[in-house]
Formats: structure tokens, C-alpha cells, sequence
């Protein structure tokens, strides 16, 4: 059984909401001057000189009253000031020093023995390119063995690029964004149409985009991948509302089209995907057949899948941007 | 597999990243925080993994820099002193340009 506390206004919590609701001066109570000017009151009904010298005396009392707060204030910062600096120094002394210790104590690198070095990527690397069809191991383990991680990390993308637009959209049919748009307008001062920037963007989006869409295609084949290139496909696409602004843009990329492009693609993950949720981390894999290693088109779901990550990626970044610049699509 | 290009490497990776948290102008910080990605990529294919070097030259020197640039153009803080001209109001001419952008 706990006690019930009599004294719960004078306890520290109840100071510090106090001051925080401020209603209170945290260091008031320290000035013991409240009780003197309450005495004072009391002898408020006398005569009229005594009045009238009391007014001065109060004056009097509350400057010193001002002056002596404003000492303990002073005080109070100047102490905070110090606690503060001693203790920043401290955590990152000691953020500093559990680091190192931890990499001194890592396993050293390439060393056979070490617990990386276990039976489970012993088994990828054997039998990867039997059991998936691809090429590329992190490919294979991403996107086969691992599908279902990165079902959940392409939603995570799609979710951040949901919670920027609820945080940043700005409708521009509404009163308020109408006057957002005119006043906070900072493209307004941009050069528009700088020929440095349009000619080097007409020679080198296409050749990103091309090289997204090859890095996403060979992502079973060679390094690279769905999120990688479309990461590169969103970065070009970037790089050409720049130059050409979002007039342009507007032309084949819209809010439509993020809606309807990365969720059929999350769509299309998740159906042919989660099966793998009903049987285990091995799968299903007689459906599509796995095809000659090294082709193009083999390796059953993994290229679908890379397209369909690369097209999320790529919305979500293009987004981000869009978001951050004008408040929309 | 560490030689002296790695070293050179991982100890242009440290002066990025210090001088990223002591550099006094955000713009200067993003920046030498660009090439603290791309020093990172590079690190990266000398430690056999190409697939991470381009995502990271992607998405950290390219995508996360850019965000950075318009976070500092929102919170006007790219202009100099010398282009206090910026911060004036806009004039009809400006709103028309704005219009159609």
C-alpha cells in the first residue's frame, strides 16, 4: 500500500509543471519576499501616511524583488549553462568510448572463423544460383529467400512517401493555399529556362533513366537492383523537373500516376509474394520456370519483382521531391 | 585487401564528416556532406559490394542532398548577405512569372 502525500504541491513535479504551465516561477520560492508583502497587506487599512509610505516601501519591495529574481535567474541560466556543457561532454566521452571498445572487439575482417561465416551462407552460395536461377546472390537471397523482408521494406518507402504527403501537401484549389502559393513561392526567383542547365539535362536524363532501367533489368544479373535503380530513375527524374519545371513534368507524371504506379506494384509484390507466408521461408518454386542462368529472362519472379520495386522506389523519391518543392505533384 | 588507398580514402571520410558537424554555413555542410557519400561509395566498391556503391551514390550524394538544398531554400537560409534582394516583395511581374511555373 502506498501513502497518500499531503505535500503533492510542494513536490519538485508539481513545481516544474507549474513552471512549465507558467503559472510559477521556478526559483520564486527561494526570494523569500512573498511573505513580507503579504504582511504589508495586512496593515493595508491604517491611516492614510502610513498608506501612502507603505506604497513607497512596496515599490520599493517589488524592484527588489525584480533585481533578486533576476540575479536567481541569472543564476539558475548561468548553472544550467554549465550542468549542460559537463553533460554533453560526458554522454559523447562516453558515447565515444562504448563505440570503441565495441569495434575493438569486432571480429577481424575476411577471418574465416568468423560467426558471419556460418552454414546459412554457405548454403546461399551453393546452391543460390540452383535454387533461384540468378546470377547475383544478394539478388537471389533479396528476392527469393528473403522476399518477404523486402515486401515489408518497399512498404515502408511507400508509407514514408504517404506520411510526407499528409505533412506537406498543399491543396491549391483552397483559400489557404492559393495564398500559400503566391506568397511563399520561392521558385518565383529561379532562373527559369537556364540554357547551361537544359542542355545538360537533355543530354544526361536520358542517359540516367536508360541506365536505371538497364540496372533494374540485369538486377539478377550483375550488381545493382530494384531499389538501386530506381533510386537512379527517381534522381533523373528529379534532374528534369529541375530544368524544365513542373509544367512539364505534369505532362506524364501526376498524382495519378504515383497512386496508380507504386500501389499496382505493391499490389503485384504482395500477391505473388506472399505465398511464401503460407509455406515457410523456402517457398514455392515450381510455378515459373527458373529459365538458363544468365539470360535476361530467368530466374523466375525475380525480375517482375526488381521491376516492381524499382517502380516504387522511383515514385517515392520523384515524390519526396515534388513534396518538398511545392507542396504537390 | 586494406592498402594505402584505402587509408588515404578512410581518412578523407573522417575530415568530411568532422568538418560536415564544425562547417558554419549549412550550404558548405550539405556539400562536403555530398562528398562524404561519394568517398562512402567508393569505400564501398573496395569492400566488394558495387550494388550498395550505387545505391549510395544514388540516394546519399544525389537524392538526400537534394532535400537537404530545398529545406534550406524553405527556411531561407541559401541567401547571402550580398542578395538581400531576395527578401523583397514580390512584384507583378514576379507574380506572373510565378504563375506559370
Amino acid at each position: 500500500m502506498s501513502r497518500v502525500r499531503t505535500d503533492y504541491e510542494k513536490t519538485l513535479w508539481r513545481k516544474i509543471v507549474r513552471f512549465v504551465n507558467g503559472e510559477k516561477d521556478l526559483f520564486d520560492e527561494q526570494s523569500g519576499f512573498n511573505v513580507e508583502t503579504e504582511e504589508l497587506e495586512d496593515r493595508r487599512h491604517r491611516n492614510f501616511f502610513e498608506e501612502a509610505e507603505l506604497n513607497k516601501k512596496k515599490v520599493q519591495i517589488a524592484e527588489l524583488i525584480e533585481e533578486r529574481s533576476e540575479e536567481t535567474e541569472q543564476r539558475a541560466v548561468k548553472l544550467y549553462e554549465r550542468f549542460y556543457r559537463l553533460f554533453a561532454v560526458i554522454t559523447c566521452v562516453a558515447i565515444i568510448a562504448i563505440l570503441l571498445v565495441t569495434v575493438a572487439n569486432l571480429p577481424d575482417y575476411g577471418d574465416p572463423d568468423n560467426p558471419a561465416n556460418n552454414e546459412v551462407s554457405k548454403k546461399y552460395i551453393e546452391d543460390g544460383i540452383k535454387d533461384t536461377g540468378a546470377v547475383n546472390i544478394v539478388a537471389g537471397m533479396i528476392l527469393d529467400y528473403r522476399a518477404f523482408d523486402t515486401l515489408g521494406e518497399s512498404h515502408v518507402l511507400f508509407i514514408a512517401a504517404v506520411c510526407v504527403m499528409i505533412l506537406l501537401k498543399i491543396d491549391p484549389d483552397s483559400e489557404k493555399g492559393k495564398r500559400f502559393i503566391s506568397l511563399e513561392n520561392d521558385r518565383a526567383y529561379e532562373p527559369k529556362n537556364d540554357p547551361i542547365l537544359v542542355w545538360a539535362t537533355g543530354i544526361l536524363v536520358p542517359i540516367i533513366i536508360v541506365f536505371g532501367i538497364y540496372v533494374i533489368l540485369n538486377g539478377h544479373l550483375s550488381p545493382g537492383g530494384g531499389f538501386s535503380g530506381g533510386a537512379i530513375i527517381g534522381a533523373g527524374l528529379i534532374l528534369y523537373l529541375n530544368a524544365f519545371g513542373f509544367k512539364k513534368t505534369e505532362r506524364f507524371f501526376t498524382q495519378k500516376t504515383f497512386s496508380v504506379v507504386s500501389v499496382s506494384a505493391l499490389l503485384f509484390y504482395s500477391i505473388s509474394k506472399t505465398y511464401a507466408f503460407f509455406t515457410g521461408a523456402n517457398g514455392i518454386h515450381n510455378i515459373i520456370s527458373k529459365g538458363t542462368a544468365g539470360d535476361i529472362i530467368s530466374a523466375g519472379l525475380i525480375l517482375p519483382l526488381n521491376i516492381c520495386v524499382g517502380a516504387v522506389v522511383a515514385c517515392t523519391m520523384y515524390s519526396f521531391y515534388g513534396m518538398f518543392r511545392k507542396g504537390g505533384l | 585487401m586494406i592498402n594505402a588507398f584505402t587509408f588515404v580514402l578512410l581518412g578523407f571520410l573522417i575530415i568530411c564528416a568532422i568538418s560536415t558537424c564544425f562547417c558554419k554555413n549549412f550550404l558548405t555542410s550539405v556539400i562536403i556532406f555530398m562528398s562524404y557519400s561519394i568517398i562512402m561509395s567508393i569505400l564501398w566498391m573496395v569492400l566488394e559490394s558495387p550494388d550498395l556503391a550505387i545505391t549510395e551514390a544514388a540516394v546519399g550524394a544525389g537524392v538526400t542532398s537534394l532535400l537537404f538544398f530545398v529545406t534550406l531554400k524553405k527556411i531561407h537560409s541559401m541567401n547571402d548577405k550580398n542578395n538581400e534582394d531576395n527578401k523583397a516583395p514580390m512584384d507583378e511581374k514576379e507574380k506572373d512569372r510565378s504563375a506559370d511555373m
